[in-house]
């Protein structure tokens, strides 16, 4: 019994040792993959990159330095910018909330399909799985450059994109909290007899809209960032008024309408923050 | 006394529930209220009228199927030509099957699979045998040189719906896949047919025709069909030489976009990690340090990619290091702040543990921190790496090179639809790859991390 002991201690040290020295070869290998990648990534980069990164480097402040001299230079007509592309900052900000409130219907109605505590069919659910990652998968970019290619330019491209893109994006997060939710609620009403519908509208909601807002709120603050970008090419809003201005390298207009997206983005991170923290707080 | 007692529940709950239905009407009548006049503002009624329908077959049409066009000019009838795709190194040497010359009456004749011909003669060109089409249709030229159809001049509104007779060009289109154009100077047809064709080996390289297993298993094939090079490397080089698909560019592209993904999230990981822990409060006592970070934090992620992209595309020129960049200093920001959000949210039991050992302070967050961190650290880098694949195609387009800007120029040429579709295939399959395998990846790290 005594020896067995010791041989245990034995074999549990020399485990340890072996899983301790495994270990480092891991982290070895891993560190030296991140060292190989970085390195030739970036031999790569400089090799196909315009210019050279020292080059880069040193110019790298010039940019900046000039647009805000020029903003300097032109005083107070520099606020009057910012008041003058205001309308466009609207125009992008509703493009982005519309565009969240219908992705949003739609990645509730996939989820609902694609969650199976609801559904027990499973062909149904890996459908609209698969529908949802191919909705997610293409950038927003790519699908709004197709369909402002086939409609014209206009903003309704753009909110088709975002729409494709958030309810997939969406959906997935959705369908996991749906997931995630107690079944005991659900159990307790099928129990009385109550219908799909009923168990949805009296068991899962009522547990997850907190979830579901609080996601969709992260989404138009993502969205908004996406609608400028698409507003670049050539979908309107304050994007669109932002590529004119490079063009024309206006450097006073351009450090306003940039001012303007980071105050936006800035206030609405802190506003979708304190809203978030009072839904999810509020319930629990 | 009960009784009472209840009615005043009741009361409560009833009053509450009012409150409730009032709020919820309210918001309701809001909300319609915005959506109306977001749809109004929108266009979306219009939505059918703006969609161009012609743009869109022809773009759908051109994504699965391929086109050959022959032509031939009024003045040189006998020269008669077919060429892929209309481009000009395309021109077929040998006489494709479905194109037969009649050197009796001076007729050439273009056969379609369903059973339909187009027949051009010196002086006019026929239409004969299209299924559902009885009337056999002939084209001339008028004396001033302007195409017409015979017996339908002064009744053009007679015509069928699928052929347009303006003054000037009579285009002719029975279905999808045919189609004839009549002008003064010319007549085309264009032979449309199912498949993505050169997409392995181009027009005149010595391999065409030969699908993807053929190519596989004359890789390995001892025979060259070159003499001067093996056959692997001539395989390998024909493939990336296509100068229909253009292989070599495209791919290279991919591979940038994806290095741009991959290195920006490394960076940003990497620097992002140590900043974290200096603006934590259980790490760094020292306030304004923090407050410092805190800002900087917030300035990198509130400045948006696009102009990150913006400024470093003046500073670096179109290439990489523009992407690199643009991501790793947004997600530095984003990942800095969550990682630091996760550091204060650490039990402190167990760096007291490693400090009642008499640890130093490296040693107390190395065994005391990084262990409860980590799980999140690489969870978080991971999902960051598959935003920033679809970032980087994004940030391409806007000016920095790789997969997004080649898709945009393919997309405004209005003519490479298929390449437009094979990129966006590539992103599709290249986003998806990076989710599984970061999904993976996760799941093994994390999971050595939790049986630890």
């Amino acid at each position: 019994m005594y020896s067995d002991n010791i041989l245990g201690f034995e074999t549990i040290e020399k485990n340890l040792k072996a899983m301790a020295f495994k270990r480092l070869i891991y982290s070895f290998i891993s560190i030296l993959a991140i060292l190989f990648l970085l390195s030739s990534g970036l031999t790569i980069a400089e090799e196909n990159n315009a210019g050279s990164f020292q080059r880069g480097l040193s110019k790298f402040f010039d940019y900046p330095v000039d647009l805000f001299k020029e903003a300097f230079e032109s005083g107070w007509r520099w606020y009057a910018y910012v008041f003058k592309y205001l309308p466009d900052l609207i125009s992008t900000i509703n493009m982005a909330f519309f565009s969240t409130l219908f992705g949003a219907i739609f990645a509730l109605l996939l989820s609902l399909f694609a969650s199976k505590n609801l559904i027990k069919n499973q062909y149904i659910v890996t459908f609209s799985r698969r529908t949802m990652d191919i909705l997610r998968s293409f950038p927003e970019l790519v699908i709004a450059m197709i369909f402002l290619y086939l409609m014209g330019k206009s903003e309704l491209p753009a909110v088709i994109a975002i729409v494709i893109h958030t309810a997939g994006a969406l959906g997935k997060l959705f369908s996991e909290a749906i997931e995630n939710a107690d079944n005991k609620p659900i159990e307790g009403l099928q129990s009385c007899g109550a219908s799909w519908w009923q168990r949805v509208r009296f068991a899962v909601i009522p547990q997850v809209i907190p979830l579901f807002i609080s996601y969709t709120l992260l989404r138009l603050e993502i969205n908004v960032r996406a609608s400028t970008i698409l507003g670049f090419v050539g979908a309107g809003g304050i994007g669109e008024a932002l590529s004119a201005v490079i063009q024309f390298r206006y450097g006073d207009e351009i450090i306003a309408i940039m001012f303007l997206l980071v105050i936006t983005i800035i206030s609405l991170d802190y506003f979708s923050r304190f809203l978030r923290g009072r839904l999810i707080g509020d319930n629990k | 006394m009960e009784q009472v007692l209840n009615q005043n529940v009741i009361d409560a709950v009833d009053l509450k529930h009012k409150k409730h239905i009032r709020i919820l009407i309210i918001t309701g009548f809001m909300f319609m209220v915005y959506l109306i006049g977001s749809i109004i503002h929108f266009d979306l009624p219009n939505l059918a009228k703006k969609w161009n329908k012609d743009r869109a077959s022809m773009f759908m049409l051109d994504i699965y199927a391929h086109k050959d066009h022959i032509k031939m000019n009024w003045k040189d009838p006998q020269k008669i030509d077919v060429r892929f795709e209309g481009g000009h190194r395309h021109v077929y040497k040998d006489d494709p099957t479905w194109l037969i010359r009649n050197k009796n009456n001076q007729s050439t004749i273009v056969n379609f699979d369903n059973g339909g011909q187009f027949v051009f003669f010196p002086n006019r060109v026929e239409m004969r045998n299209f299924p559902n089409i009885n009337e056999p249709f002939i084209f001339k030229l008028n004396k001033n040189g302007k195409p017409y159809v015979d017996g339908y001049v002064g009744k053009e509104s007679m015509l069928p719906s699928w052929m347009r007779a303006t003054e000037n060009k009579v285009e002719v289109r029975p279905s999808l896949y045919e189609r004839l154009q009549v002008y003064g100077s010319k007549v085309e047809v264009h032979r449309y047919e199912l498949g993505w064709k050169y997409f392995w080996f181009d027009f005149d390289s010595p391999l065409v025709g030969k699908g993807f297993l053929d190519a596989i298993s004359l890789m390995f094939n001892e025979d060259r069909v070159d003499p001067k090079i093996s056959n692997f490397n001539l395989v390998v080089n024909e493939f990336l030489e296509n100068e229909i698909w253009h292989h070599n560019t495209v791919l290279f592209a991919m591979v940038e976009t994806l290095l741009m993904a991959i290195l920006g999230t490394l960076i940003a990981s990497m620097v992002g990690l140590p900043l974290a822990f200096l603006a934590a409060y259980n790490v760094t006592p020292l306030s304004s340090i923090r407050f410092f970070l805190r800002r900087l934090f917030d300035m990198l992620r509130g400045i948006d990619m696009l102009i990150w992209s913006l400024i470093f595309l003046r500073a670096f020129g179109p290439g990489l290091f523009t992407g690199i960049f643009a991501i790793a200093f947004t997600d530095t920001g984003t990942l800095g702040k969550l990682m630091s959000e996760a550091i204060e949210n650490t039990d402190k039991k167990d760096k007291e543990g490693i400090q009642s050992t008499g640890a130093n302070k490296v040693l107390q967050h190395r065994f005391g921190i990084i262990p409860q961190i980590l799980p999140i650290f690489i969870s978080q880098s991971l999902y960051y790496l598959e935003s920033n694949t679809r970032a980087a195609v994004i940030i391409g387009a806007m000016g920095a090179g790789g997969i997004g800007l080649h898709f945009l120029g393919a997309l405004m040429t209005g003519n490479d639809f298929e390449n437009v579709a094979y990129m966006a295939i590539l992103v599709l399959v290249a986003v998806m790859c990076i989710d599984t395998m970061s999904a993976k990846l996760r799941r093994l790290l994390i999971g050595i991390e939790d049986k630890k």
